[in-house]
């Protein structure tokens, strides 16, 4: 399976801002968010994100030091997570209005199932946005992914500025990318 | 509800149940509590009620989601051993709408119980044994999805 662990989501809480902690918990409305502290970390507190190489439907390596100079959010996920699919119209909407200011969206997706999930929904959905499939091996890179959807927003820099575990607002991303492409 | 459910946690072996990922949550968002030995009498056709807790917070697809793209809760057990197993029947599905949900989803939470019914199989070896099982769920909170993981249920029998 390539499966999530979390085992390891101690690490993963230490990289998380502004989170609360990576307990899981009762849920709060994702607009609570909308009050919730700006989650972009100072520059110098900042981790490289780990170097990682996955294939697209299209079998292409993707690399993601190939979006250096770019902010990225790289956006766990699978086709079976109700939240992850809330987020999917946000990331095309993203992706098309910053897209031009050095910006992009990239997907990894964690379904078990592999390319045989995942191209149809890419397809029915119409991602504008590249679209790799994950590996335990990445997942463990990554601190051990909690839950899905998690989401790593990187600066120009290929460091991560923020982390959100689990569903936030639209305006949080938002805020994150417009912080950090300025 | 609470209480009953705090209670059922602290009371259940739990059964720690291989899970066919790599998960190791310290505390599982579902719990099956350990089956009691069932006594199986001759010609008898047994039933057995596999009782399962899902955190406070959690809930998981039920066994008939109401969407298409939901993992449905599956209850298998194994065709080899002394019982057969029959018709599993899950408990009625809750609809409950969540924050990213449009409509209500069709889900299990709190403490349930999915009830097989077996029957015996042809010339069963009598006294101990066992009919192992696999309860495979997907569970989510309001906000995130844990992926969907198989628990391995052994369910000791005595064959009279």
């Amino acid at each position: 399976m390539r499966s999530l662990s979390i085992r390891l989501g101690g690490v993963l809480c230490a990289l998380a801002l502004g989170l609360g902690g990576c307990a899981p918990k009762a849920a709060s409305a994702p607009q609570e968010q909308d009050q919730a502290a700006p989650s972009v970390k100072e520059k110098g507190k900042r981790n490289q994100a780990a170097e990682f190489e996955l294939k697209d439907a299209s079998g292409k390596v993707v690399k993601l030091s190939d979006y250096r100079g770019k902010v990225v959010l790289l956006n766990f996920w699978a086709t079976w997570c109700g939240p992850c699919k809330i987020e999917i119209p946000w990331f095309k909407d993203f992706q098309k209005t910053y897209k031009d200011r050095g910006f992009t969206v990239l997907g990894v997706s964690m379904d078990e199932d592999g390319w045989e999930a995942v191209k149809p929904y890419i397809a029915e959905k119409e991602l504008n946005y590249p679209v790799v499939l994950g590996t335990e091996e990445v997942d463990q890179k990554y601190g051990g992914i909690e839950g899905l959807p998690t989401t790593f927003i990187l600066d120009r820099d290929g460091k991560i500025a923020a982390v959100h575990v689990g569903l936030v607002s639209k305006k949080q991303y938002a805020d994150d990318i417009e912080q950090l492409l300025q | 509800m609470q209480t009953t459910l705090s209670n059922f946690f602290n009371s259940a072996a739990a059964l720690v149940l291989l899970s066919a990922g790599a998960f190791g949550q310290s505390a599982p968002v579902l719990t099956v509590h350990e089956p009691a030995k069932l006594v199986v009498k001759r010609t008898e056709n047994p039933v057995f009620a596999l009782k399962v807790a899902i955190a406070q917070g959690y809930h998981a697809n039920s066994n008939t989601p109401s969407e298409e793209y939901l993992i449905p809760m599956k209850l298998t057990w194994d065709a080899t051993g002394p019982l057969t197993a029959g018709e599993v029947v899950f408990p009625k599905a809750k609809m409950e709408k969540f924050s990213f949900s449009d409509k209500p989803l069709s889900i299990f939470d709190g403490e349930f119980e999915i009830v097989t019914k077996f029957k015996r199989a042809a010339n069963p070896q009598l006294g101990p044994g066992f009919v192992a099982g696999k309860l495979r769920y997907q569970a989510c909170n309001d906000k995130m999805c844990l992926p969907p993981k198989t628990v391995e249920v052994k369910l000791p029998v005595l064959m009279q």
